[in-house]
């Protein structure tokens, strides 16, 4: 456990026992309190899911508390600081190989307790998004992405959009429902340009 | 093989053919796949085998105290198992917790017929290798409701405060995906792949179809599935780590989704991809 979590589970700890004696007619902060204490208390480790995963970070926090409707100032805050933490490709070149980011796209794959820390981890893109035209069992949490660079343009400028949407898609909106893969380590760099490419490559089947 | 594990065996031959051949047409929706395969089915769904096998596990005297737990109180007297799932989770004063049905019939499990709760929550879902003898349990008493209103009271201050908590374990938001229940299950008319997605939070008729339809029988797996299996798997798919079996944090989720059904007919067991 990193200082940061240990902290927040001390003090959570600390305010769910002041809460626990409270009877009936708890109040939300003492049900907030309670919350936290019963999640890091009932959830253990199992193969590369570790208990710790429960520790929220700032955003995760703020976005359950809030139920996803952050108030403006935090919101803003928020985004800023995701989109800080972008690390933009050392060699300024957002496009890898399409080809490639399809395979990726169809994965879901990766990260669960069935996965192993080894095993090559997926996009996931097709359960939330439309891409190719081809593809038709795609989930709809996600906005359509067919046609993606046909309608925006091939650019350096929606390249660079794109690698930041997937890099961290909550520096455009801090309760998005998308991950963040890659501030949060899921895919590396050569990988989300892969995707980038599958958007906006015009030979990709995204932009056919 | 006795007749019941002919019977199922044929059943699932028959499901697990329909499932192949609508999986090389277009792609289907999972509502128009279970469509299918109720028409299919119109005269059983294997999981009445676990039914049938929870009903011996109930009446039979078994474990160190060799008692049978006809005298279980799941909340309407010693033995009642009629309407007894229709009205829970709920409070208990003997052990003065709420507690859905798999914590409570942990609990007779272990005082009634002196089974050590480790024995029991250490593989407590069902396997190809393995049957599970508490979900089996919890089928066949889940069963004993059906046709009946859901009725969840949470007139006890620890219900209601169960609903709190589970509300805000629905919204919690954590991992290296930042899932949330409510990722998944908040927006009408959304899906993953072709799997529709129930919306728990704002959509009573989804919240009632999806609760009032568990445990089931999963096509898929070839098992039937407990509510607490279904709570484990999505926090698998939600990346998270292994919550424990009817732990506080799962009676409360349960809590929850079962008062958010209130109202509706109890329609289980149910019959899944
Ligand atoms: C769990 C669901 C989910 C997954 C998985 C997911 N997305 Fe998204 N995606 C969304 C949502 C929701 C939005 C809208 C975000 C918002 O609220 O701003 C979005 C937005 C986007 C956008 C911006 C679209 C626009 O119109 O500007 C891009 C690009 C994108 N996703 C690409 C991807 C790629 C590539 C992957 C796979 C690596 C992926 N997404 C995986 C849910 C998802
Ligand atoms: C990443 C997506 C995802 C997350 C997060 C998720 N679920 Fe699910 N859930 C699904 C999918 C997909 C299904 C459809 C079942 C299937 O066929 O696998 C489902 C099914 C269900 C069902 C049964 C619905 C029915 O009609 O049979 C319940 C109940 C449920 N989820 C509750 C939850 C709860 C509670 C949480 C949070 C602990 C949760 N889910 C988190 C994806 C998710």
């Amino acid at each position: 456990m990193k200082t940061k979590s240990m902290i927040g589970f001390a003090v959570s700890l600390s305010l769910a026992m002041v809460a626990a004696p409270s009877h009936a007619g708890s109040t939300a902060k003492d049900l907030d309190a309670k919350t936290a204490m019963i999640v890091k208390r009932d959830f253990r480790d199992k193969g590369i899911a570790k208990a710790t995963r429960v520790n929220q970070d700032e955003l995760q926090a703020a976005c359950s508390k809030y139920v996803d409707k952050l108030p403006k100032k935090l919101k803003a805050k928020l985004e800023a600081k995701e989109a800080e933490a972008i690390q933009w490709p050392a060699d300024g070149k957002y496009m890898g190989d399409w080809k490639a980011g399809e395979k990726l796209a169809q994965s879901g794959k990766g990260m669960t307790w069935k996965d192993k820390e080894e095993d090559p981890r997926g996009g996931n893109c097709y359960n939330c998004h439309q891409l190719s035209a081809t593809e038709i069992a795609y989930g709809t949490i996600g906005p359509s992405l067919l046609h993606f660079g046909k309608e925006r343009g091939y650019g350096e400028d929606i390249q660079r959009y794109a690698y930041a949407r997937i890099y961290s898609a909550k520096a455009g909106n801090a309760c998005a429902n998308m991950p963040r893969f890659g501030h949060m380590g899921i895919l590396t760099e050569a990988q989300m340009k892969d995707l980038v490419a599958l958007l906006l490559d015009p030979e990709s089947p995204v932009n056919k | 093989m006795n007749t019941n594990q002919i019977c199922r065996a044929v059943m699932v031959l028959a499901l697990s053919t329909s499932l192949t051949a609508v999986a090389e047409e277009k792609a289907v929706t999972d509502s128009e796949r279970i469509e299918q395969y109720r028409e299919m089915i119109s005269d059983g769904n294997p999981a009445e085998f676990d039914e049938m096998r929870g009903e011996e596990l109930w009446k039979t005297p078994a474990g160190p105290k060799n008692a049978s737990l006809e005298q279980c109180d799941l909340g309407k007297g010693k033995g009642v198992v009629k309407g007894a799932y229709a009205e829970m989770p709920r409070y208990f004063k003997d052990t003065k917790m709420v507690q859905d049905l798999e914590s409570r019939l942990l609990t007779c499990m272990t005082t009634l017929q002196g089974i050590p709760e480790e024995q029991i929550t250490a593989k407590p879902f069902a396997s190809d290798k393995k049957d599970s003898d508490i979900s089996s349990l919890a089928t066949y008493v889940a069963g004993q409701s059906k046709g009946m209103k859901m009725k969840v009271s949470t007139k006890h201050p620890k219900v209601k405060e169960a609903y709190e908590i589970g509300k805000r374990i629905f919204n919690y938001r954590a991992g290296p995906y930042d899932f949330a229940c409510s990722t998944c299950h908040a927006t009408s008319g959304v899906r993953i792949r072709m799997q529709d997605l129930p919306n728990m939070r704002s959509s009573k008729k989804d919240a009632q179809t999806a609760y009032t339809s568990w445990p089931a029988y999963r096509v898929s797996q070839g098992l039937t599935r407990s509510f607490q299996w279904r709570l484990n798997d999505c926090f698998r798919q939600q990346r998270f780590p292994e919550p424990k079996f009817a732990s506080e944090a799962t009676i409360a989720l349960t809590t929850y989704l079962a008062v958010s059904a209130n109202g509706a007919k109890y329609a289980g067991p149910g019959l899944k991809r």
